[in-house]
């Protein structure tokens, strides 16, 4: 056997310079570089990769469109399972997807699916090529609750069936996390998520911003005054936890969702905004997802000394491997099998520092990785006047405690099977809010079963 | 949408407007408050709901200026539209959910400082249009910065004003004038205090030995006000409470007040730089 090509590099920002910019990190793929990366998938009878894509994209066929230099071709053949391949691309933990099970990973290196995904989506916008047009109205209004991912993809959907589709969403601009939650050095906002919204919008699908469902209108009223046949909940998993230790409420403490949230959706780091965003000059991270790399990053970019801490190690580390490798590049400290027991403040009330106890691992916990536990007598302190907490978040308990019949788990999750039936007749629900948080082509994947649920449901 | 449909100075520095939004006219209680953005750039900024009115669309609000975001909000001109508003956010007062008997029983002190007068005015209007017994007190540092005392005078039985400098009313502090009407034989059910942290900070030490219950309305720094950043957090019996969704209303006994003063003042340099900015903006 020939041994297997190496994956063609994809080109980046240096990251001594990168770290002083939020422009985007990774520049992607040119049409040569995709169509060599192209030519190493072995277009496999019976791929591996697709079972692992929650969407089941039809991998080896819109590469092999790539290797005939067919872009809108294979621009189509995605477009019939995603509706955010530019998003998708970017930010899907392919290492654990598609690609962790391409049969070109057990030897050398996964075929390149997510840059070669958003290579042919970048491609796609640019050329500003729309796929999908509006389809004549059945007249049967659909109401959307939340424009993330979830939302997004329902409507596409719906829209795509004839449906009459319109997205309440309580902030001012649509695309949930993609919007508020993932800085714009991942995610371009107005070169991608703003560009996949209107094409979301293009089918026809009415995004109205600024309603809270639960307090501007409640689904009730949805459902019996403005006549929505059925409603989908998408609202996410925005409320952010803290520890509960003490000192959380001094000044300079902040969830990874407010930083954040001023940064990104505020824009307060391109200096034009009134609204400010407080980062002092060494930063603290507590956590080790996603969520707590976009904190510590952001925070890097607007001109801290940054440390996560994180209280087990390395392998368990929630993160995409590609988000922790660019973090260390940048100059990101990593203090692993720590944790923090309180945080301490200066005589005006403003953090000092971050009080912290040593980890080591313990036997293997309900969720398969083994539990820390804490060194005694091993505390220490970091000197900080910023705490970041990044320790995951929950469904918001609005919608639930506002929707007669709507039932949530012990956790704050709304009760919904497969296909995203909640206890509520003709209400739908999926994303984050159904399955607490998990990532953004989990949450279309279920917007794109309950579309299908609710096409049924309003057939019969 | 989110158009200026009034505006009119109640003095140089407060400013009320009347808003294009019909649905959270619809849907709007006492004791809720929404969001807006007075342009693109603009921070989300929370403001009480004072009036709103169903049948035409509208809600009102009253802004004081204290800094660059209200600044810009009250320099928006009748005709012109806020960019985004967003509500009714935040917990109805909790008397809304009353049984109509318990109205007619109760009689209620509400005490304002300065702005707070804005927030009070549509809770005092009604419980008075359920029949409750209702005294206001309106405090200001000058008559300058006295704002609803005609409207309040309509719908409660006895308003009560003073200011720090005498220029109107009584001479003093709201919290001189509880001590008085207590000392008078006064029995109120329940009270409300609603103005800078610091005066119901002292209403509720003064309150407190009258032993009548008191609510506070906690205007802490906010973003989203969904319950989404914690930013509006607030230490309330020892627990920490988000006021945005939790809130803005809270048992005035409970509040770590001293903490929330001091997470008010977070953005002090940035506000004052900002606020330095937007008047050469504004070209004052
Ligand atoms: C900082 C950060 C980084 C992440 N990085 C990644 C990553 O790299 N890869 C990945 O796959 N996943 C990542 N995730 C997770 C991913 O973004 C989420 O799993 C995904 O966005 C969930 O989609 P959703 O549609 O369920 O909800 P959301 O994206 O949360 O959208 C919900 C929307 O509903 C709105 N809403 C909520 N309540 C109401 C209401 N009552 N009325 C009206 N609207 C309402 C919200 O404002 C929001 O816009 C990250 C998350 C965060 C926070
Ligand atoms: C639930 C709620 C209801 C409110 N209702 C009203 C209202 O009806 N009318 C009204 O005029 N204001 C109201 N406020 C306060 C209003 O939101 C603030 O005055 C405004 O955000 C200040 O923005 P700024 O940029 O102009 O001032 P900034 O530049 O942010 O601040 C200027 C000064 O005001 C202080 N400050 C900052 N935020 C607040 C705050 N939230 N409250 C009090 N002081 C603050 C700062 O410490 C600083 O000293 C309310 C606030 C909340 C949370
Ligand atoms: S959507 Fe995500 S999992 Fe599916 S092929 Fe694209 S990158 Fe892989
Ligand atoms: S498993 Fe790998 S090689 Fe096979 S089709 Fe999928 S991407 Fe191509
Ligand atoms: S303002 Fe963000 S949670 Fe209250």
């Amino acid at each position: 056997m020939t041994e297997i090509k190496k994956r063609v590099p994809v080109r980046e920002q240096d990251p001594m310079i990168r770290s002083t910019n939020f422009e985007e990190v990774c520049y992607g793929y040119n049409m040569e570089e995709a169509r060599e990366e192209a030519s190493r998938c072995l277009n496999c009878k019976k791929p591996c990769c697709v079972g692992e894509c929650p969407v089941g994209i039809k991998i080896p066929q819109f590469i092999e469109k790539i290797k005939e230099g067919d872009v809108a071709a294979a621009a189509e053949i995605i477009a019939q399972d995603s509706s955010l391949p530019a998003v998708c691309g970017r930010v899907c933990p392919q290492e654990s997807q598609c690609e962790g099970s391409c049969i070109l990973g057990i030897k050398g290196e996964a075929v390149a699916i997510g840059k070669l995904e958003r290579f042919v989506a970048d491609y796609t916008l640019e050329h500003k090529r729309q796929l999908l047009t509006a389809t004549p109205s059945n007249g049967k209004k659909v109401a959307i609750v939340g424009s993330g991912p979830s939302g997004l993809a329902c409507a596409t959907d719906l829209a795509k069936l004839g449906y009459d589709v319109t997205i309440f969403e309580v902030l001012h601009k649509a695309g949930g996390v993609l919007q508020y939650g993932i800085p714009e050095f991942r995610l371009p906002k107005e070169k991608v998520v703003e560009k996949e919204v209107e094409n979301v919008r293009a089918l026809g699908v009415k995004i109205e911003t600024n309603v809270v469902v639960g307090r501007t209108v409640t689904i009730d009223h949805l459902m019996n005054e403005e006549g929505f046949k059925a409603v989908f909940i998408g609202s996410g998993a925005g409320l952010p936890k803290f520890m509960g230790i003490p000192g959380e409420n001094l000044n300079g403490v902040f969830s990874a969702n407010e930083f954040l949230t001023r940064s990104n959706l505020m824009h307060a780091y391109d200096g034009k905004s009134d609204t400010p965003v407080f980062v002092g000059k060494k930063v603290v991270v507590v956590g080790g997802g996603n969520v707590a790399m976009d904190a510590a990053r952001t925070a890097l970019r607007l001109g801290s000394q940054v440390t996560v801490v994180y209280r087990r190690t390395e392998k368990e580390l929630p993160a995409r491997v590609e988000e922790v490798h660019h973090a260390k590049q940048e100059g990101i400290v990593f203090k692993l099998l720590t944790n923090p027991v309180a945080i301490l403040g200066n005589e005006k009330g403003w953090v000092r520092g971050i009080r912290c106890i040593r980890m080591e691992l313990g036997a293997v916990d309900d969720s398969g990785r083994r539990r820390p536990v804490a060194v005694s007598g091993s505390e220490f302190d970091i000197e900080t006047d910023v705490v970041i907490m990044s320790l995951g978040t929950s469904p918001n308990p609005l919608l639930a405690s506002t929707t007669d019949g709507l039932d949530t788990s012990g956790n704050g999750c709304l009760v919904a099977d497969e296909y995203g039936k909640t206890t509520r007749r003709g209400v739908f629900a999926g994303g984050d809010a159904v399955t607490g948080s998990a990532t953004v082509i989990l949450a279309m994947g279920a917007g794109r079963r309950a579309a299908a649920a609710i096409h049924e449901y309003l057939s019969k | 949408m989110y158009k200026i449909v009034g505006k009119e100075y109640l003095t140089p520095v407060i400013c009320k407007m009347e808003v294009e939004a019909p649905r959270i006219a619809a849907s709007a209680h006492p004791g809720q408050f929404l969001i807006v953005r007075a342009r693109e750039e603009g921070e989300r900024i929370p403001l009480t709901i004072c009036d709103y009115d169903s049948e035409k669309g509208t809600v009102s609000i009253v802004t004081q200026v204290v800094g660059a975001s209200s600044r810009r909000i009250c320099h928006l001109n009748e005709g012109e539209s806020f960019t985004d508003c967003v509500g009714p956010l935040g917990q109805p007062s909790e008397f809304v959910k009353w049984e109509c008997e318990k109205f007619t029983r109760s009689r209620f002190l509400f005490v304002c400082g300065g702005v707070g007068a804005a927030p009070v005015y549509p809770q005092v209007k009604f419980l008075h249009s359920k029949g409750a017994a209702v005294d206001v007190i309106i405090g200001a540092r000058s008559s300058e910065l006295l704002i609803f005392e005609k409207e309040m005078a309509s719908q409660c039985d006895n308003l009560y004003i003073c200011t720090d400098d005498g220029s109107k009313g009584e001479k003093g502090l709201v919290t001189d004038v509880i001590d008085r009407l207590m000392a008078e034989g006064n029995h109120y059910d329940c009270s409300v205090a609603i103005g800078p942290m610091v005066m119901m900070k002292f209403v509720s030490l003064t309150m407190k030995r009258f032993g009548v219950p008191l609510t506070v309305s906690l205007n802490t720094i906010m973003v989203d006000g969904t319950g989404m950043c914690g930013a509006c957090r607030v230490t309330v019996g020892g627990k920490s409470r988000f006021a945005c969704v939790e809130g803005p209303e809270f048992d005035g006994y409970q509040v770590d007040y001293d903490e929330a003063m001091r997470r008010q003042t977070m953005y002090h340099e940035f506000e004052i730089e900002a606020d330095h900015k937007c008047k050469i903006g504004l070209d004052e």
